[in-house]
C-alpha cells in the first residue's frame, strides 16, 4: 500500500528552488489539499513575484501569474467573474505580501474576499539575492542591512497575521511552520481550512507559513530549520490569530 | 432611426459597456470621470455584474487583469494621474495578451495637475505608458455618441486582437450631455481557449502570464504581438475627413479640439480660405496614410491641441517633412477658442506654408 | 515492512529526509553523484524502514514514495 507519493494537482517537473528550502513542502501540501477537496479542476492559483514566481509551472491547475504585489487583486478579479465555480489561492512570499502589496492584502481582507492567501514569509528577498525583508528580524544580517537590521533607521518587522487579526473582516488567520514532520502537519491542516472555508464561503482565509531560506541565510537546511525555532517562533509567535467561525478572534 | 436619449458622456461609456456584455467594472475615485463609476454602482447590482470600488488604481487594474485572465469582458475608468499608476497594469496586461478597456478622461498634469479637461496623456496612450515594447489600441471619441459606439468598439477590438483598448477622451467630452442612440450592435464574444476558468479536468491547464527568462523566447513573443499589431494597424485605423477636397490648409485635431476646430473651420470657410480637417479616431493605430495624401495637396497643417504639442509629432512623421506642421494649443485644463484656431488658419494662409 | 522509492534525479541532496527519519534509514550517497550534481538520498538500511513516511514529509523536492 502506498503510504506517500506526490499529489496529482503538483506537476512533475523538477522545482527550481535551492536545495532544502521548504517553499517546496508548502507547494507540496498546497496541492495534497487540492487532491484531497478534488477541486483541481475549479482552482486558479496565483503566483508572485519573487522565489515562487515560477509557481504557475508547479500546479497542474490554471495558473496566474501577477505583478508584485498584486496577487489579492487579481484573485479578487478572478473570484468575482465566477464566484460560484472558482476556487482561487494566491501563493506570496513576504516582499509580495507584506511591502509592495500590503494595500493589496490588508483590503483583500478587509472585504473578507472569499480567497485563500498562502503566505510564505522567511524574514527575507530570496529571488534577488537575500535582501532585507519586512519581516526580517532586528539585528539580522542581509545583504542590505549588513550590519543588522537597525530598527532606529528602518523601522520594525511587520507581524501580518496580528494586523490582519485587527479588522473585521477577514474570517481566518493562523500562522503555522513546516520545520518538523509536526509542524508540516499542522501547516497542512491549517491549509485545509483556508481552502475548506472557501468552500463554504466564510471568506478571506490566510494561512502564513514560517519558511527557511538556507542559501540567503548562509546555513545548512538543518540549521535554518533551527533557526525558525530559536528565532523566527519567539517573534512571530505560531497560532490561530482569528477564526471567525469558531468564536476566536486571537489565540494567544 | 432609433430613439435618441439624452446623457452625459461619462454615462454613455458605461451604459454601452452594459450593452457590449461588461459585468465586471472597478475603479478608484477621481474627477473628472466618476459618474462612471456611479453608473457603475447603480446598475451592476441590479443585472448581476460586479462593481467594485478598488483601494487603489493599481488594484482595480489587477482587479481587471483578473477578470479578463478568467474569460469576462471588463473594464476600469479613470483619469490622468489614476492612469499613471495603471501603467503598471497595463504593461502586464500587454505581456500576458489580455484583453481589457481602459478608460481615461484626461485632466491637466503633469503630477496632481488640474481637474479640467486635457489632451496631454496622448503620448503615454499612444506609446504605452508602462514598461516594455506594447501598444493600446486608443479612441479618441468626439461626440457622446462616439463615447458609447467607441465602448462597444474597444470591447470587440480588445478581445478580437487580445489588446487593451483605450478610450482616450477628456473632461468635456466627459460631462458634455448630447442626444445618443443606444442602438448599439455587439459582435458576439470570441472563444477564449486560453482563459484560466479552471481546468474541469477536461483539457491541460493554463497559464496566463507575462515573464519569459529564456531571452529567445520572450523576443519572440514580442515579434509575435508586433504582427499582431501590424494586423490592427493595416484594419482598424479610423478618421474623419472634413472639407478635405480642395483644401489647401489641413488641420489635425482630435475629441473637444476637433469639435472647436471645425467652428474655426466653417468660419475661415466664409472667408474664403480653403481649409479641412482630419480628425483621428484612432490615435493608435494614428492614420498616417491620410496625412501622408494630404501633404502632397495642401501648403502647411496646424495640429490643433490641448497639450504642448504632442499629436504635432505624428502628424510631422506622417506629413515626412513635405509641409511645415504648426502647433495651436492651450493646456492646464484650457481649451483653444475658435477665434485662436481661426487667428492660426489666418496666419497660416496668409504666410505659412509651402507657395503653389 | 516497508519499501522506499527515490526520484534520484529529483534530489538536492539537502539531507531534510535523513535528519527526519526516526531509525537512521536514510543517507547522503557519498560515492555518487546525480543528474544535478549532488550526492543523492539513498536507503542505508532500508529493512529498518516503518514506513513512517516522515523522510517524505519533510522532503521539499517531493522525491520519496513509501509503501508499506
Amino acid at each position: 500500500m502506498i503510504v506517500f507519493q506526490k499529489p496529482k494537482s503538483l506537476a512533475d517537473v523538477p522545482l527550481h528552488y535551492c536545495p532544502g528550502c521548504t517553499h517546496g513542502i508548502v507547494h507540496r501540501l498546497v496541492a495534497e489539499v487540492i487532491d484531497e477537496l478534488g477541486i483541481e479542476g475549479r482552482t486558479i492559483g496565483i503566483a508572485p513575484v519573487g522565489c515562487s514566481v515560477m509557481a504557475y509551472d508547479y500546479f497542474n491547475c490554471d495558473m496566474i501569474e501577477a505583478a508584485h504585489g498584486r496577487a489579492p487583486a487579481v484573485a479578487t478579479g478572478v473570484k468575482r467573474a465566477d464566484p460560484e465555480h472558482h476556487i482561487v489561492f494566491t501563493y506570496q512570499g513576504d516582499g509580495d505580501l507584506a511591502s509592495i502589496g500590503m494595500a493589496e492584502t490588508v483590503h483583500a481582507a478587509a472585504r473578507n474576499e472569499n480567497i485563500t492567501v498562502i503566505f510564505i514569509n522567511n524574514a527575507i528577498y530570496g529571488m534577488t539575492g537575500g535582501q532585507m525583508a519586512p519581516t526580517s528580524l532586528p539585528g539580522q544580517v542581509t545583504q542590505t542591512s549588513p550590519y543588522g537590521r537597525d530598527v532606529k533607521q528602518c523601522g520594525y518587522p511587520v507581524k501580518v497575521c496580528e494586523m490582519l487579526a485587527e479588522l473585521e473582516g477577514p474570517e481566518y488567520l493562523e500562522r503555522v511552520t513546516v520545520n518538523s514532520v509536526k509542524n508540516v502537519k499542522n501547516a497542512k491542516k491549517a491549509i485545509k481550512k483556508a481552502f475548506q472555508n472557501q468552500l463554504d464561503g466564510k471568506g478571506f482565509s490566510l494561512v502564513e507559513v514560517l519558511s527557511s531560506c538556507p542559501t540567503n541565510w548562509g546555513m545548512t537546511p538543518q540549521k535554518a530549520l533551527q533557526w525558525i525555532d530559536e528565532k523566527m517562533i519567539p517573534y512571530y509567535p505560531l497560532g490561530v490569530y482569528k477564526d471567525r467561525s469558531a468564536g476566536t478572534e486571537v489565540s494567544k | 432611426m432609433s430613439e435618441k436619449v439624452l446623457m452625459k458622456g461619462n454615462e454613455a461609456i458605461a451604459e454601452a459597456a452594459i450593452l457590449a456584455g461588461c459585468r465586471h467594472y472597478f475603479g478608484y475615485p477621481i474627477t473628472p470621470q466618476t459618474e462612471i463609476a456611479a453608473y457603475m454602482a447603480k446598475r451592476m447590482p441590479k443585472i448581476g455584474g460586479t462593481f467594485l470600488q478598488a483601494e487603489s488604481e493599481i488594484a482595480a487594474i489587477n482587479m481587471v487583469y483578473g477578470v479578463s485572465a478568467a474569460g469576462k469582458r471588463v473594464m476600469t475608468s479613470s483619469s490622468s494621474p489614476g492612469i499613471s499608476l495603471k501603467g503598471e497594469g497595463i504593461s502586464y496586461l500587454a505581456g500576458a495578451d489580455l484583453p481589457a478597456l481602459v478608460v481615461n478622461v484626461q485632466r491637466g498634469g503633469p503630477g496632481l495637475g488640474g481637474i479640467q479637461p486635457s489632451q496631454s496623456d496622448y503620448f503615454q496612450a499612444t506609446r504605452g505608458g508602462g514598461h516594455g515594447d506594447y501598444h493600446m489600441i486608443v479612441l479618441a471619441p468626439a461626440s457622446v455618441q462616439e463615447m458609447a459606439e467607441f465602448t462597444v468598439r474597444g470591447f470587440e477590438l480588445a478581445d478580437q486582437y487580445r489588446m487593451t483598448a483605450m478610450i482616450l477622451a477628456d473632461g468635456t467630452m466627459g460631462q458634455m450631455m448630447e442626444p445618443v442612440s443606444l442602438d448599439l450592435h455587439v459582435a458576439p464574444m470570441p472563444e477564449k481557449p486560453w482563459a484560466t476558468t479552471g481546468t474541469r479536468m477536461q483539457r491541460p491547464h493554463n497559464i496566463v502570464n507575462s515573464l519569459y527568462l529564456v531571452p529567445e523566447v520572450l523576443e519572440r513573443s514580442n515579434f509575435e504581438r508586433y504582427e499582431r499589431y501590424r494586423t490592427v494597424e493595416e484594419n482598424e485605423t479610423m478618421y474623419e475627413s472634413y472639407r478635405m477636397e480642395d483644401a489647401e490648409i489641413c488641420i489635425a485635431a482630435f475629441g473637444i479640439a476637433a469639435r472647436v476646430s471645425k467652428n474655426a473651420i466653417n468660419a475661415a470657410r466664409a472667408e474664403g480660405i480653403r481649409v479641412g480637417m482630419i480628425r483621428p479616431q484612432t490615435l493608435w493605430p494614428f492614420p498616417s496614410a491620410p496625412f501622408r495624401a494630404a501633404a502632397d495637396r495642401v501648403r502647411c497643417m496646424i495640429s490643433v491641441e490641448l497639450s504642448m504639442g504632442q499629436m504635432i509629432e505624428d502628424v510631422r512623421l506622417a506629413a515626412e517633412c513635405r509641409v511645415p506642421v504648426y502647433l495651436c494649443n492651450r493646456v492646464g485644463g484650457m481649451i483653444p477658442e475658435p477665434e485662436q484656431i481661426l487667428a492660426a488658419i489666418r496666419e497660416a494662409a496668409k504666410t505659412g506654408g509651402n507657395k503653389q | 515492512m516497508a519499501k522506499l522509492t527515490f526520484r534520484t534525479d529529483l534530489c538536492k541532496g539537502c539531507g531534510l529526509c535523513v535528519d527526519a527519519c526516526p531509525r537512521q534509514v536514510l543517507r547522503l550517497a557519498a560515492d555518487k553523484i546525480n543528474k544535478k550534481g549532488h550526492h543523492p538520498v539513498e536507503a542505508a538500511d532500508e529493512a529498518a524502514c516503518i514506513g513512517c513516511a516522515f523522510c517524505a514529509t519533510m522532503c521539499p523536492d517531493c522525491i520519496i514514495q513509501v509503501e508499506r
